[in-house]
């Protein structure tokens, strides 16, 4: 039971520091593509859907090369005394990555439904873009950018391909998704059933409450 | 006090061209016309909001639009305070914020003589779905006033209140016009109104001035 409630709270925790790392260039990119037209918007847009449909585990792979001791957020982090693969930090990334399209897509929802002509009197009363965009924008889009945190965190939740692939299974790394295969793989049937209840429960509540914020 | 006025441009949407040569000194002017004729393109067109290709837009000594020149402020920088026909009025944000939204931190807010004004006081910690239609009309038009804007541009203020509310509102504004002695641009398409509030007149019709005068009869055709 401790062992169940250890992974589930790690999970939560992994899960909760994903969508607030996706949230910055999530809201960012969702904002561009709601308010900007340029060329190459396209190619944005499919390359941030991208981990939506590639196999989780093959984008646990391009993660490898980049988040390895080759590559270059890797060396990075290497040369700053600060090890990514095989630890929490690995398991964030992962997560964060996977939650990213669909939190996009909900934010850039949430800013296409702020009506442009409340940002275009904030103007008039003087708010620069940066004021205009913490002070109406953003507050306008919440229910947007609130529902798609939730829907990331609950894809970040229920993350497994590629968490496994840089974080392992390693029991400093187990999330429940990985908890879940493990038990079942070592033939503890009741601790997976466990599991499962728990991660259902969690992702029900969260799902739940994103898809009320974003219909109401 | 009059202030001298330049609309000298030539704004293109699409189809519709708004052309204006006016130049006039004036308090409140006001744009009269049918719907379509191009009078809050010209609101929109002063505020920033729409950049027109050529020409130059002008209030008192300060110069909002000068293409010659390579001059467009942005609408942040304008210093109009616009009042459009749909209020617009932050719905996130209770009265108080919204009146205090354009206000300046440095400059400090004094939002009392603006709310004695126009008889907000017991609205300001109201939000504003629970204000009454002539409620929200004083509440934007004080948002406009508390930022002390060069200029006034009001986008029909009156046109979607019932007769009765009219007539309460309309004292509203000629008291901002003679006590706080600020110029407007006021657009409407109402006879009344340009009696009560003009001492300029500008009659558009399809994105041209007909006639433009101190008076609304007299107003010379152009």
């Amino acid at each position: 039971m401790s062992d169940t409630l250890q992974v589930a709270s790690f999970t939560v925790a992994m899960a909760t520091l994903a969508t607030l790392v996706a949230l910055p260039p999530g809201l960012a990119v969702a904002w561009v593509l709601a308010r900007w037209r340029f060329t190459g918007k396209v190619v944005l847009e499919t390359l941030v859907s991208l981990p939506l449909v590639l196999p989780p585990v093959a984008t646990g792979l391009i993660l490898i090369a980049i988040l390895g001791r080759r590559g270059p957020l890797g060396r990075l982090f290497a040369q700053l005394g600060i090890e990514l693969m095989f630890t929490w930090r690995a398991v964030v990334v992962a997560m964060a990555v996977m939650a990213l399209p669909l939190l996009v897509r909900s934010a850039r929802a949430g800013f296409e439904q702020v009506d442009r002509r409340y940002e275009q009197i904030a103007a008039t009363l003087g708010a620069g873009p940066v004021r205009v965009f913490f002070t109406v924008t953003l507050p306008l889009a919440r229910r947007g950018l609130l529902s798609g945190a939730l829907l990331g965190f609950s894809r970040a939740l229920g993350e497994f391909g590629a968490t496994i692939m840089v974080a392992g299974a390693l029991p400093s790394t187990r999330t429940i998704a990985v908890a879940i295969y493990t038990y079942t793989e070592t033939g503890q049937q009741a601790a997976a059933a466990l599991l499962l209840v728990v991660s259902a429960t969690i992702a029900f509540g969260a799902l739940l409450l994103s898809n009320r914020l974003a219909t109401v | 006090m009059s202030v001298p006025m330049t609309f000298d441009f030539t704004l293109e949407q699409g189809d519709f061209t708004l052309e204006l040569r006016e130049r006039f000194e004036a308090r409140v002017v006001v744009l009269f016309g049918p719907s379509g004729a191009g009078k809050t393109s010209v609101l929109e067109s002063i505020a920033g909001l729409r950049t027109p290709r050529r020409g130059a837009i002008r209030i008192g000594a300060r110069t909002l639009f000068d293409s010659a020149a390579d001059i467009n402020l942005a609408p942040s920088h304008r210093r109009v305070g616009y009042v459009p026909q749909d209020l617009v009025l932050f719905p996130h944000l209770d009265v108080r914020r919204n009146l205090l939204y354009g206000v300046h931190r440095s400059v400090g807010h004094e939002i009392d003589p603006v709310t004695r004004l126009l008889e907000l006081g017991h609205v300001l910690d109201r939000d504003i779905a629970g204000l009454s239609g002539g409620e929200r009309q004083r509440v934007a038009l004080a948002r406009a006033l508390m930022m002390s804007p060069a200029v006034l541009l009001l986008d029909e203020p009156l046109s979607a209140l019932d007769i009765d509310l009219r007539s309460r509102i309309l004292p509203y504004l000629e008291r901002i016009r003679d006590e706080l002695a600020m110029p407007m641009v006021y657009v409407s398409h109402d006879e009344s109104e340009v009696q009560a509030m003009a001492d300029w007149v500008i009659v558009l019709e399809a994105g041209r001035a007909m006639r433009s005068g101190p008076e609304l009869g007299a107003a010379a055709p152009i």
